[in-house]
């Protein structure tokens, strides 16, 4: 249910989002390609379509506490189809950012583990250090208690084909791997 | 309006009305009932003193009841001619036989309050009729509350407030206590497409004007908030997509699509309990003023104008043209137009289209000497007609009348008028009737002729 009350401001959430990332999402005309194309959409609880609705109306709290903007991979499939060219892998990066701003937890805890131990690791070493990204994920999500015999034994073949390494290889430059991150936070404040 | 009251070729007769139309094209002769308007055309010089000093004041059918008006009064600003009428239902005058200060202080001696109805005979060539339309009252929805709750007003309200000459300046306020109003929620379709209490068929204009509103309310007062509750949005027309897209991103005006249910008051504001249905989420909404964009509906009286005109007319009461694509503003009667909201609902650009079709077509009348008629029309053979004048009660053309011959009545045809339906011919019990190239004998003589090849390939 949405209350739109004196003093609510509806348009207060696309106009943050505008400014954010250039996207005027009030030109969505609801007709539906995003969601047709979504590769991820049979995942969802709401279709891209409801979310660019959601934000025209200023739905706050239904947004932040979606699973979609977690799931949305950024394949783009949606921002290159949009007849009103709206770049809605952009948005829901943002509404991702946004959420966790304003201090929602996010919806999909593993996808955001995951997100977050990965880039850690590559922030670490410069690339990503298998074998310890694996085990702090599975320690995050407490994946690595409940299926403990699995993941030995899956980390015990990886290791035996050279898959994975037992120490870290960092790269050789990292301090242009530790710039990149630096303006990448730039843009995120 | 000003320009054609002053051209000399123009009769201009306003509050007046048509009660009788004998004849056919290029003959009709018209009776028209004059009202009384107890003010002398050609003394009234419209000075509006005698409007000024009036004592009685009723809600001003114009401005929706959003003010009052004089009994004695000009209907509008730009009114043709600018000349008053007293209302004779209120005027004190007329009714009790006091006051009387219209006649004291009128400097032209113009007040008649002995006038009369009078009626006048025209003869004219060809009939545009053009009486537009009427409102559906929305007080049949109980569930919105109009008439009962008082910032729940209908569009046409909602335009005369956003007018900067009228009732409130071109500002828009609730009319529960004159603040301004700061959110503002539009109702779509109070009426059209509703087969159980309205009406089933789209009322076409509405989609256009909301989102005009809603720029207008957005030009008038930036701080305010529109939401508009829909069911599709109807923007078929050159710039009409490209206007409601701009009512939506530079006017921010939000669009929610689903019917409201129900509408409540709580406080000075009105609750808007709706849905959006593209979202599945349901929407309440505390509401300053809210508008219902009501259907487009035949006037009242339409009816009753078209049996006076002998025009068809469909369930809903708006006329029949003679052909829906190819004869758009003809009537099925020869030499009678029709033109704007009195056939289906319209918008301006359709309503001049069809007005100035229809001068069009009346120009080209009136530009011949004589008129070309379809050859294959009904004949009757007069010794053979018995006047039992049933052709006369099919014929959908009036193009049947009774005549004198040989001390009996009798029917004959109107030949500028017959189409040729064949209608008559079908119901002549004597054979007395034939359409012109399909006589019995000549349907006979075919049929027969399409037997024999039959016979002969079998």
């Amino acid at each position: 249910m949405l209350r739109i009350a004196e003093g609510t401001r509806v348009r207060d959430l696309s106009e943050e989002l505008k400014e954010l990332t250039g996207e005027d999402v009030s030109k969505c005309i609801q007709c539906g390609k995003c969601s047709a194309g979504c590769a991820l959409s049979p995942f969802m609880d709401l279709l891209p379509h409801q979310v660019m609705k959601l934000v025209q109306l200023g739905h706050q709290q239904r947004l932040f506490t979606s699973s979609t903007p977690w799931l949305c991979v950024s394949c783009e499939a949606c921002t290159s189809r949009c007849p009103e060219s709206i770049d809605i892998a952009k948005v829901m990066d943002s509404l991702r950012k946004l959420c966790l701003e304003k201090g929602y937890p996010p919806k999909e805890k593993d996808l955001y583990a995951f997100n977050t131990t990965f880039l850690d690791s590559v922030r670490k070493h410069g690339r990503v250090y298998e074998l310890g990204f694996t085990m702090q994920f599975n320690l995050a999500t407490g994946k690595a208690l409940r299926h403990l015999g699995e993941t030995l034994s899956l980390a015990l073949s990886l290791w035996r084909r050279g898959r994975i390494g037992l120490v870290p290889h960092e790269v050789y430059d990292k301090g242009t791997v530790q710039k990149a991150f630096e303006t990448a936070e730039r843009f995120v404040k | 309006m000003t320009e054609s009251s002053q051209e000399p070729n123009i009769e201009l007769l306003t509050y007046s009305e048509v009660v009788e139309v004998r004849g056919f094209v290029g003959n009709f002769e018209v009776q028209i009932r004059k009202k009384p308007r107890y003010v002398d055309e050609s003394k009234c010089t419209g000075c509006g003193t005698c409007i000024e000093k009036c004592p009685s004041k009723v809600p001003s059918e114009f401005e929706l009841g959003l003010t009052v008006r004089r009994a004695i009064y000009v209907p509008f600003a730009q009114a043709v001619p600018n000349v008053p009428v007293i209302d004779p239902e209120h005027c004190r005058k007329l009714t009790q036989d006091k006051c009387g200060a219209c006649a004291k202080v009128c400097p032209t001696g113009a007040i008649d309050y002995e006038q009369q109805e009078e009626i006048i005979t025209r003869k004219v060539g060809a009939i545009v009729v053009a009486t537009g339309y009427s409102l559906f009252d929305p007080v049949l929805y109980g569930e919105y509350g109009a008439g009962r709750f008082k910032n729940v007003i209908t569009s046409l309200q909602l335009e005369r407030m956003l007018e900067s000459n009228g009732p409130t300046g071109g500002k828009v306020l609730r009319p529960s206590d004159g603040q301004e109003a700061k959110t503002i929620v539009f109702l779509q379709c109070v009426g059209s497409r509703d087969e159980q209490k309205g009406i089933p068929y789209c009322s076409k204009i509405c989609c256009m004007y909301t989102a005009k509103h809603c720029i207008l309310v957005k030009d008038h007062h930036p701080d305010a908030q529109c939401y508009v509750f829909y069911i599709d949005i109807r923007a078929g027309g050159k710039g009409y997509e490209e206007f409601v897209k701009k009512a939506q991103r530079e006017a921010g005006a939000v669009y929610l699509r689903g019917r409201v249910s129900k509408l409540y008051q709580v406080g000075d504001k009105v609750i808007v309990e709706g849905v959006d249905t593209l979202s599945g989420e349901k929407v309440e909404i505390e509401a300053d003023l809210v508008v219902l964009a009501v259907a487009m509906i035949p006037n009242p009286d339409a009816k009753e104008l078209a049996k006076v005109l002998n025009i068809p007319f469909d369930d809903y009461g708006f006329y029949t043209e003679a052909h829906p694509k190819l004869q758009p503003v003809e009537s099925a009667t020869r030499g009678l137009y029709i033109a704007g909201c009195c056939q289906f609902p319209r918008d301006i650009p359709d309503s001049v289209a069809s007005g100035s079709a229809a001068a069009a077509k009346v120009c080209n009348i009136f530009s011949r000497d004589e008129l070309v008629v379809e050859p294959r029309i009904s004949s009757i053979d007069p010794e053979e007609c018995t006047g039992c004048l049933a052709c006369l009660e099919v014929c959908p053309y009036g193009a049947i009348v009774t005549e004198e011959y040989q001390g009996r009545v009798i029917a004959k045809v109107i030949e500028t008028l017959c189409q040729g339906c064949g209608n008559c011919a079908a119901s002549c019990r004597t054979g007395a009737c034939t359409i012109r190239g399909f006589t019995e004998e000549q349907i006979l003589a075919q049929i027969e002729e399409v037997f024999e090849r039959r016979a002969k390939v079998a």
